[in-house]
């Protein structure tokens, strides 16, 4: 292990000369975005390109008993007006579950609603027009009789004998279950000498994303032929699935995504407005575009989390934990989400609680249950920051009720650097974490003792302040046991094409994704650097399923790990192909030469030999001068994907420090710090900013982010007044770290760094208020989001 | 998030303008910054059929002293606003309101008027020229006319303007040297509306304090006002359980904001002490 900028790095396969692994190199798309050169679905145009709006349940749970359509398919502009009946002909239903989450079941949802709306949202109808505003128009006289049904809302008494059942084929409201039990539970609870128990409440909320969900479908009759261009995380998936459902054979498919803004785990599911666009393309026999609005982003893009927890943590007086115990409830909207499900979150909170921790003594249960709300899936971090809310909030709790250092109580209980390989107590298996480096690294970053001295002090200034941890785990470079094993066609691994164009550049076909957070630089680094040229000859196309290497897309931190691998290999591969082909025409031995820098060199002296462009020149155009029987190949594919462990654990720590204003419940965010290891960092600026911006989303979480239902299922809030993403005056300043554990899983040794941010900010805000407010002999917040009013009865205010 | 069709005038006179709203009557709109409208007419949740655009009329702008008040056009910018030294001299409550309207953006195209005429219960501006006692002059089909700010806001968006009137401009009283100004809001995040508002001001014992976003309208807390005239905080502090019925909303219970307003109270205090 290695402390990234402490320690000067051990020189490995990746310090090759002119490697540009570990350094900051700008974005080769960055000038293109700054200049509003993107393109992005949403900006796409094509000849004959029609639109679609839909018509959406106003009611959370509705029988359609007619939709009189006349009118709107009389005014101007209306090309159809299309029911989901009428489309069920071309699009056949799906069913959100997998075969490894054992007992999930869900029923059959359709592109549009046949004859009942099960939440606030749900399309019941399609008008394309000749604009969106047109299309917008004709709904306006659409007559839609619907016949309100009693509407499940509170996951609470979903399962109660007396509570509807949303469909009545599955028997009753749950989705999914899971039940795990590690250890002597029962046996540690007792010989503990403290049991602490809280319920911890997780608002629902959304991902937000710059750029709306958009698709562009276009059946070409003549070609039989289905080009959709789409803003998504999975082109292959998609397209897997969009043939499937539409009868078609995959290679009659090909999903384009080029500029994406911004997905947070948002745009890697099916929606059912989407498939609706590319069945619509279908039947009309031309383009049609679809892009949701923000009013119908937050009545249809997934929602996340919403679980209240139950969970005890039993501690002896020296800190040793003892045993966790969790009970926990989600309600996921009417169906479980297509391909991936909605039991994964659930399912993720029993792997990860008490991930961190020695502790073997463990006991979960977790219920998904159906509810009339909009449906809820993977968002940034799934699962993660409940579990890390739960287990660090635990920690703390016990922490305070024996008197014991919260960062004390963790170097007491954390896996020791030197454990590894383990497996923790919910089956989870860890290659190499280094949690007490990370923490000792934060303790030296954030000043811990001087900070507790200043918090003192305030105090009898009646400032409050708090200081707030959690250590995480984090699920990054997934394996086949992700979802593939589960029966879902997503792949787990993934290629990259590398060829050197006829001027010697670089050509990077790579089948991760870019929505913005920088995969294109990592390819283009990486392939760099194993090729051995100047980042500026390396062009990157990524997001095509007719000209790029099959893969899964760019979600559950990916993108560098796997397909930054894959480029890795294919560099090399293509270094090999290029100098047998310099070899030849210098007469010389390919292992006596080496490229570096974009030439090609004596291995030994550095001494330049022959350009690529040369190289390039003789392969492509003069063939016949290299020897005969010899065939240049200026073209490489590698494909990668992890086999020795299921999953690439990274592990991190946070740190939170904020004043609590205690008359008006608000809570000042002062600081925040993250030491965080996810192997080889391949960029730094792009790892940091990666946590920056998943931090934000987990304070989102903590303090402002809330997709607030009534008792009827309507969603009250659903608009950018009052849905309150985090802004940056708020934020506060946010200091990165790092410790290096590389994988040993892949020579580039990189695993993921996306969800980091988000799995602990939530928990390390939750601990500062409390931390702050202690003095006071205020209630524990354990809701989120901590709003003033929460924060104002804690304190007994109001 | 596309509007319904409507028809657009742009009006090149204030005579031009009253008589296209006396001609379409409700159906019309006034759009002027439209910060508030444009989102409006965008989730359809408003849908004149006409609307009068009053951007080009000179006389509705301009910052001036006018017989020992502060005549604020209604299309003044808010932004414009905040760099008037006018009204950092003359009006001081409205500059340290107008830095918590909404952001740059929205400043830099939303008017005084216009805040004024939707007359958010939320919004800062209304506080303000309640609390400093001023006036809205008005344009209308039956001539000009002024109306105390005391008058001014009737209900939850409702004011005394009637579909065929335009808002002119707003008059401030100057000041006397020893009035003292106060002015507050507790929101999430910047920029948004308040949860709980004060604009307050003092002249030696008598008070206005302004309320917002704990009602239908901005209001006057005229108990507590009364109490802070006798000297006492606390009395003003509790009193303001009688002045105050907030109604919960969405990211609140009334009791909180009651709860906010009180503290904001305690807190501009200071402020408004000679």
């Amino acid at each position: 292990m290695k402390i990234a900028d402490d320690l000067p790095s051990a020189l490995t396969a990746l310090d090759r000369p002119n490697s540009y692994i570990g350094r900051s190199v700008p974005r080769p798309n960055l000038a293109r975005l700054m200049q509003g050169r993107g393109q992005y679905v949403s900006d796409l145009a094509l000849a004959r390109m029609a639109h679609v709006a839909f018509a959406r349940s106003p009611h959370a749970h509705a029988r359609i008993k007619k939709i009189d359509a006349a009118a709107a398919k009389k005014t101007p502009g209306v090309i159809a007006v299309v029911t989901g009946p009428e489309l069920a002909k071309v699009i056949t239903p799906w069913v959100g579950v997998l075969s490894h989450l054992k007992g999930i079941k869900s029923a059959p949802q359709h592109a549009i609603a046949i004859d009942r709306a099960c939440w606030q949202g749900e399309a019941v109808c399609a008008v394309v027009a000749k604009s969106r505003a047109e299309a917008e128009d004709a709904i306006d006289l659409l007559d839609i009789d619907y016949e309100e049904l009693p509407v499940v809302t509170d996951a609470e008494t979903a399962l109660d004998a007396k509570t509807l059942v949303i469909h009545p084929e599955l028997g009753d409201n749950l989705t999914f279950e899971r039940k795990h039990e590690a250890g002597e539970v029962d046996k540690a609870f007792k010989e503990a000498d403290a049991v602490v128990e809280a319920t911890f409440v997780f608002g629902r909320h959304t991902g937000v994303t710059n750029e709306p969900r958009a698709i562009v479908a276009y059946w070409n009759e003549g070609e039989q032929r289905l080009t959709v261009y789409q803003g998504t995380q999975a082109p292959h998936m998609m397209q897997n699935l969009f043939a499937k459902h539409l009868s078609l054979a995959e290679h009659q498919v090909r999903v384009v995504t080029k500029d994406v803004g911004g997905s947070f785990g948002i745009k890697v599911h099916t929606y059912a407005d989407e498939m609706a666009t590319v069945a619509l393309s279908k039947l009309l026999k031309r383009p049609v575009k679809f892009v949701a609005d923000r009013l119908e982003s937050f009545i249809t893009d997934i929602h996340a989390r919403d679980h209240r927890v139950k969970a005890k943590i039993g501690v002896k007086k020296d800190g040793t934990i003892t045993a966790f115990e969790i009970d926990d409830l989600t309600g996921i909207g009417p169906y479980s989400v297509y391909p991936r499900t909605s039991g994964i979150e659930a399912n993720q909170v029993v792997n990860l609680v008490g991930g961190p921790y020695k502790c073997p003594n463990y006991r979960a249960l977790a219920r998904v249950v159906f509810q009339n709300k909009n449906v809820m899936c993977q968002y940034r971090a799934v699962g993660h920051p409940i579990a890390t809310a739960v287990t660090e909030g635990l920690v703390e709790l016990a922490a305070a009720k024996i008197g014991i250092d919260p960062l004390e109580m963790r170097r007491k209980n954390l896996i020791p650097d030197d454990g590894y390989p383990c497996a923790g107590a919910s089956g989870i298996k860890f290659e190499k974490l280094s949690h007490h480096a990370a923490l000792e690294k934060l303790v030296k970053m954030m000043g811990y003792e001087k900070l507790r001295a200043e918090q003192a002090e305030l105090r009898k200034k009646k400032i409050y302040r708090g200081l707030g941890f959690a250590s995480f785990i984090e699920v990054t470079n997934p394996s086949a046991a992700f979802y593939g094993v589960g029966g879902a066609k997503i792949s787990a691994q993934d290629g990259a094409t590398l060829r050197l164009d006829a001027q010697g550049a670089l050509i990077v076909h790579s089948g991760v994704t870019e929505q913005g957070q920088g995969t294109e630089a990592v390819l283009a680094q990486v392939a760099a650097s194993a090729f051995g040229i100047a980042i500026e000859r390396v062009r990157v196309v990524t997001g095509d399923t007719d000209n790029t290497p099959y893969g899964g897309g760019t979600w559950a931190s990916r993108a560098a790990g796997i397909g930054g691998e894959a480029a890795w290999q294919a560099g090399k591969a293509l270094r090999q192909n290029v100098l047998a082909v310099a070899a030849s025409i210098l007469q010389s031995e390919p292992k006596a030469l080496d490229i570096r820098n974009g030439l090609v060199v004596d291995a030994d002296t550095g001494r330049e030999r022959i350009t690529l462009d040369e190289v390039a020149r003789v392969a492509y155009f003069r063939p016949d001068t290299l020897p005969p029987g010899f065939q240049a190949e200026l073209v490489a594919t590698r494909h990668y994907v992890p086999r020795a462990w299921p999953f690439a654990f990274t592990n991190g720590i946070q740190a939170s420090y904020l004043e609590v204003d205690i008359d008006t419940g608000f809570v000042k965010l002062l600081r925040h710090w993250c030491v965080e290891d996810c192997g080889t960092v391949i960029n730094p600026q792009l790892v940091d900013e990666q946590i920056r911006g998943g931090i934000v989303q987990g304070i989102g979480a903590a303090l402002y982010e809330h997709c607030i239902y009534d008792e009827r299922g309507q969603l009250l809030n659903g608009n950018m007044a009052d849905y309150l993403v985090p802004m940056a005056g708020e934020m506060p300043d946010m200091e990165i770290g790092h410790v290096v554990s590389p994988t040993a899983d892949s020579e580039l040794g990189a695993k993921g760094a996306g969800e980091a941010g988000t799995a602990g900010a939530p928990a390390v805000v939750m601990n500062a208020i409390n931390d702050a407010l202690r003095p006071l002999g205020a209630k524990i917040i354990t809701e989120m989001p901590a709003t003033p009013g929460v924060v104002l009865k804690a304190l007994g205010r109001v | 998030m596309k509007p319904r069709s409507f028809d657009y005038v742009r009006v090149k006179s204030l005579a031009e303008a009253v008589i296209a709203l006396a001609r379409h009557g409700t159906e019309a709109k006034i759009i002027a910054g439209g910060q508030s409208l444009v989102p409006l007419l965008n989730m359809r949740m408003a849908s004149p059929a006409i609307l009068v655009d009053i951007n080009a009329l000179a006389e509705l702008r301009g910052i001036s002293l006018e017989g020992g008040s502060l005549r604020i056009g209604a299309l003044v910018r808010q932004a414009e606003a905040e760099g008037s030294v006018e009204i950092a001299k003359h009006a001081p409550l409205i500059a340290k309101a107008l830095p918590y309207i909404g952001h740059f953006a929205i400043r830099n195209r939303g008017t005084i008027g216009g805040s004024i005429a939707l007359a958010d219960p939320a919004a800062e501006l209304p506080a303000c020229l309640l609390a400093l006692g001023g006036e809205v002059e008005i344009e209308g089909a039956k001539g000009a006319r002024t109306v105390k700010a005391d008058d001014f806001f009737k209900d939850l968006y409702e004011t005394a303007l009637g579909p065929g009137d335009v808002l002119i401009a707003i008059r401030i009283p100057v000041p006397s040297k020893d009035m003292r100004f106060g002015f507050s809001e507790l929101a999430r995040r910047h920029g948004d509306f308040a949860m709980a508002g004060l604009a307050a001001c003092r002249d030696g014992k008598s008070a206005r304090l302004a309320f917002f976003g704990v009602g239908s309208t901005p209001l006057r807390a005229k108990k507590a006002e009364a109490a802070l005239a006798k000297g006492s905080l606390e009395e003003a502090v509790a009193v303001l359980d009688h002045d105050l019925d907030p109604p919960d909303d969405i990211h609140s219970s009334g009791k909180v904001k009651l709860h906010l307003a009180k503290t904001l109270l305690r807190r501009i205090a200071p402020e408004l002490a000679a």
